[in-house]
């Protein structure tokens, strides 16, 4: 978390203004508003002709070609354990860099981008669903509907270490 | 550090790899002033660098290397023990330049006065001598005759043998015109005999000669700095960086042809010919760079095996051929370390004891040959021996003791398949683990790395005459030639280097697919190729699905193992270039990478080692399906009970078929009706060296009066009873549901069986009609209840028989067949409404397992009954205290049943 803090801090101080807010990119996934931290998304894309690969994790969608760099596709919805999207509803993809590799989160829907104050953030409510928390920096109550914070570092390696082990 | 320091360790680093090499060489041809001079250089370079950098304690070792050096230039002759000491200098050298390294330019602390000391003695030693040699070297140049040198003898003259000097002399005297020879002290044996007849001095004499010419030296180096000039070094973050780019090049170029294909007469179409071949030309051309002569790799190895030689106390030769042959940087630098393991383990293992070599008829002088070449696109690395061969005996053994096969394979297997079980892991053959080798991190290790470049290693041995070992592998490992099929409406890479052919399936020509038990294979030119679908090698679908008749097969090759994968299309072949898995996916060894392709999706790539390990282990384990216990087999399906089973139809007594589990079953046999002998008021027959008594279906019947008698036999520790039948029907698999039981005594009821009704017989009820005792001899334990029944008993036998004769009651039986198993089913929440078990098992005994269970609130009122052989007061008394409801005798099954319908009903969980 430190590192994309201080990262979006030297990103955008004329427009955040402060260190103390937070860029976030929110996007949907099967209803529930969730923030990335803008400092750690790469791009927005729509993900077409997405490779299956056999014998992989289920949350992975496959690989797909991103302008020469093959990026491995992770569905949202999976991960979150959630319905499957309806076929015939539009996907996007949020780019994400992980060590050195290239990431694309499928999701529902992109929305706007909020600047958040950093002293806002709550930290999960201890109810939340644990495959939910374990993923989760954080909630946001924004006007009328709430934010949670995904932790992309711990999204990406709680996919990938368990499998190196 | 500074450049000047960095520039100074690669330049050395490199200086004393030549340096080994050309002492290795010296040291056989102490005669060759080129060789000797080269070293001399390179040592005395190295002193004058580092008296330049200000490096004491290296340039004192090099400068004593360099004294012990000149006195050999200048005539003293080459021994084993100065040619180690310098070899030591080098060593030391390369210790302290690696610590500059590390400590970032900073010589590190200590001395070396050790090796200094060595090496000024050995050259002091020589330094009278010397004298002597230079003055007669003066006067050998203005006489033009041979200069004497004093010689010096490692050892004691032995009788009849005259000192070098006296024979020098006599040469003098003899043959002034011929510039005298030196000292002829070849590294091995040859030498002492060079020495001890003048006849053979006499024969080397003029080759030495020639071999000596008085100050190459200025033209040596000219040539080298020829070399020098026209090359540049270049950081090889730079060659990697252009190779990648060239890289993304040919997937662009790739790109736009695909897109040029599309439409037919585009004015594109000639200007990206043009790219398309200098986009070649650039591909290779950078390839190229990163091409180095495999002789790079291989520099250390004379080094490696004249020390090996010195320790093992083996007369070993290297033989090295096309040291030229080039291929990648990176694929260099990682065979390397699996060649020099091979060499060590044929210089230990694979060659024998000098005496060992002179007994078999061979030459004392063992000999290791070491070739590269290119084939197809490959390159071919082969290591040879001479020696004994690898040994069958011991390789069947180790692999029969570390499991990794079992006699019964072993019989089928040709000796190069045995052989083939060193590239096991944890195997070493070494009776004794010497420093050198056999210590079982082998030829596995090897395997590994080979493989992991995408090579393939493979070997041949032949007894007595010596092993070779063939490694294979891709020139480069960036851009591979694929063949890119189809399965399961996916498109896959398949590396060329393993493709050996396709082949075309339709079910009406002779390449048709045909089935060995579910396992799909080709009768391919006399050969069976074992098949496997690529869409259910990848978990895509199940076996049922695959149309059998239309697709192709692409018939693969890993090291020696074939196969062939069904796909259902191919279209064509591209080159590609490799790029690694996302770190997510690639713990999935399917698949080597992923690249895009010229239509800009992406493909996965095929391991081929991947596959050939998945049909490995496919293999396996239609191999212990077969070979294992049947009853193993069994036991899975008797816990599901609904699972279709095998069942043997038979006729016996009446026109009605008549079933029993197969299972069951332990075999069937025909006796001839002689043989039946009756006493005692039963028939019996002699059978496998006891009696064994034989039951009819109905009471009454009568055996066969002539001919042959068909009987069921049934075993279980140690006895058998034989079931009298009059006709074996057939074997047939379906579900035993048994929808009318039986009140008649022998029959659990009818089950509808291939569309008849069939009567299951119990087997339970003839059991003991052989044998009154046969359930006393072990613990029944049986399922329960209409509901649930969890059934425990570690006889498979009573397993087998019982769960019918339950089922048959109406219960749902689940079976165990010990107590931590059907503790694990009850953690799991699996609900039962009651637990028939066993009471004598192995490791948690039914009581034991009883109190265990009663301890627990969840199972406290939960019905559970015991079945037990031995039925006294004592033990009934037992069990109550246990806590078990009902204490039934494994043999009174209507008493077990009665009971098991008495604790359902009342609930209560009181003994009935």
């Amino acid at each position: 978390m430190t590192t994309h803090k201080m990262a979006s801090v030297d990103a955008d101080e004329n427009r955040q203004g402060s260190a103390d807010h937070i860029q976030y990119v929110t996007v949907v996934i099967g209803g529930q508003l969730f923030g990335l931290p803008i400092s750690q998304v790469h791009d927005v894309f729509v993900p077409e002709k997405v490779t299956r690969v056999p014998l992989a994790p289920p949350e992975v969608e496959g690989v797909l070609n991103l302008r020469g760099r093959i990026v491995t596709a992770i569905n949202m919805r999976r991960k979150l354990h959630l319905k499957p999207n309806d076929a015939d509803q539009g996907m996007m993809a949020v780019g994400i860099e992980y060590k050195g590799e290239s990431y694309g989160l499928v999701i529902d829907a992109v929305g706007e981008v909020l600047n958040l104050p950093r002293a806002e953030m709550e930290v999960n409510p201890s109810n939340l669903d644990y495959r939910w928390a374990e993923i989760s920096g954080g909630v946001h109550r924004l006007d009328g509907r709430l934010m949670v914070v995904l932790d992309v570092e711990r999204l990406l390696s709680t996919l990938i270490e368990p499998k190196a082990a | 550090m500074d450049d000047l320091l960095r520039e100074f360790l690669t330049e050395t680093n490199e200086s004393l790899d030549v340096v080994d090499v050309e002492l290795v060489k010296f040291e056989q041809e102490p005669n060759n002033a080129t060789i000797l001079d080269n070293i001399f250089r390179l040592v005395h370079t190295i002193k004058g660098t580092c008296g330049f950098l200000g490096l004491p304690r290296l340039e004192a070792i090099a400068h004593a290397a360099e004294t012990l050096m000149g006195k050999f230039r200048d005539g003293v002759p080459v021994t084993h023990e100065a040619v180690t000491l310098v070899l030591a200098s080098i060593d030391r050298i390369k210790d302290i330049l690696a610590d500059l390294e590390a400590a970032n330019g900073t010589e590190p602390d200590g001395t070396d006065r050790d090796l200094i000391d060595e090496l000024e003695r050995l050259a002091l030693s020589a330094e009278a001598d010397d004298m002597a040699a230079a003055m007669e070297e003066e006067k050998a140049a203005e006489e033009e005759v041979g200069t004497e040198v004093y010689q010096v003898l490692e050892r004691p003259l032995r009788p009849g043998e005259v000192s070098l000097d006296d024979l020098e002399r006599a040469f003098q005297e003899a043959e002034v015109e011929i510039e005298m020879p030196e000292p002829v002290e070849e590294a091995e044996d040859e030498g002492e005999v060079a020495a001890a007849t003048p006849e053979a001095a006499q024969k080397t004499a003029p080759k030495k000669e020639a071999a000596k010419p008085r100050n190459p030296s200025g033209k040596g180096k000219a040539a080298q700095q020829g070399v020098s000039n026209q090359s540049i070094r270049v950081n090889v973050e730079t060659l990697e960086h252009l190779m990648t780019m060239v890289s993304e090049l040919v997937l662009t170029r790739n790109q736009l042809l695909e897109i040029v294909r599309r439409h037919e007469d585009s004015e594109f179409k000639v200007p990206l010919q043009r790219l398309s071949n200098v986009t070649g030309e650039l591909q290779e051309g950078v390839m190229k760079t990163r091409m180095q002569p495999i002789g790079n790799a291989w520099q250390k190895l004379p080094r490696i095996v004249r020390d090996l030689s010195q320790e093992l106390d083996k007369p070993i030769g290297l033989e090295m051929i096309g040291a030229e042959t080039e291929l990648d940087r990176q694929v260099l630098e990682l065979i390397k370390d699996p060649l020099t393991h091979m060499i060590r383990n044929s210089a230990d293992h694979g060659l024998e004891e000098p005496a060992d070599r002179v007994a078999a008829g061979k030459p004392e002088k063992g000999n290791i040959t070491l070739s590269a070449y290119h084939e197809g696109g490959h390159i071919i690395i082969e290591v040879k021996d001479d020696g004994r061969g690898l040994n069958l005996e011991k390789i069947k053994e180790k692999a029969l003791k570390n499991g990794i096969t079992t006699e019964a394979e072993l019989e089928k297997m040709a000796d190069q398949q045995i052989y083939k079980f060193i590239f096991a892991a944890g195997f070493s053959t070494a009776t004794n683990v010497t420093s050198v080798s056999g210590r079982g991190v082998g030829m596995d290790v090897v395997r590994n790395n080979v493989e992991l470049i995408g090579g393939s290693i493979d070997l041949r041995s032949t007894p007595g005459k010596g092993s070779s070992f063939i490694i294979k592998i891709p020139l480069t490992l960036a851009i591979v030639s694929t063949l890119i099929v189809e399965a399961s409406g996916d498109r896959y890479a398949i590396p060329q280097l393993s493709v050996v052919e396709l082949v075309r399936v339709q079910s009406n020509s002779e390449h048709r697919i045909e089935r060995i038990k579910d396992r799909p294979v080709l009768r391919l030119r006399n050969k069976l190729l074992p098949l496997v679908h690529m869409s259910q090698l990848l978990g895509q679908t199940e076996e049922a699905d695959l149309d059998e008749d239309n697709g192709f097969i692409v018939v693969m090759q890993v090291g020696s193992q074939s196969f062939g994968v069904v796909v259902d299309g191919v279209f064509h072949t591209e080159e590609i270039v490799v790029k690694p898995m996302s770190s997510m996916l690639r713990n999935i060894n399917m698949f080597s990478g992923n690249t895009i392709l010229g239509d800009g999706s992406v493909i996965m790539i095929i391991d081929p080692n991947g596959v050939a390990s998945a049909m490995a282990s496919h293999a396996s384990s239609t191999l212990s399906d077969t070979v294992e216990d049947e009853r193993d087999n069994e036991e899975a399906r008797v816990v599901d009970a609904d699972a279709p089973i095998s069942l043997l139809l038979f006729r016996a007594g009446s026109d009605e078929p008549k079933a029993v589990p197969l299972s069951l079953v332990t075999r069937l046999e025909e006796f001839d009706v002689a043989k039946i002998e009756h006493s005692n008021g039963r028939d019996l027959v002699q059978y496998r060296g006891s009696l064994m008594p034989l039951v009819y279906v109905n009471e009454g019947d009568r055996h066969k009066s002539e001919g042959t008698q068909p009987m069921l036999v049934f075993s279980d520790n140690g006895r058998s009873m034989g079931l009298v039948v009059d006709q074996i029907v057939d074997i047939v698999e379906d579900r035993m549901n048994i929808e009318v039981v039986s009140e008649r005594q022998g029959v659990l009821g009818s089950a509808i069986i291939r569309e008849r009704a069939t009567e299951v017989i119990d087997l339970g009820y003839y059991l003991p009609l052989a044998f009154d005792d046969w359930f006393m001899r072990k613990e029944i334990d049986v399922a329960t209840k209409v509901k649930e029944l969890l059934f425990i008993d570690d006889s498979a036998f009573f397993r087998n028989m019982l769960t019918p004769v339950l089922k048959a009651a109406g219960y749902d039986v689940t079976v165990c067949s010990n107590a931590q198993s059907a503790y694990e089913l009850m953690e799991k929440g699996t609900e039962f409404a009651a637990i028939v078990t066993d009471i004598e098992m192995p490791d948690i005994s039914g009581y034991e397992f009883c109190e265990s269970l009663r301890r627990d609130t969840r199972f406290r009122h939960l019905p559970i009954i015991a079945l037990s052989a031995v039925v006294t007061p004592a033990s009934i008394e037992k069990g109550r205290q246990a806590g078990f409801d009902d204490y039934v005798a494994k043999f009174d099954r209507p008493g077990l049943l009665a009971a098991l319908k008495d604790v359902l009903t009342s609930d209560m969980g009181v003994a009935a």
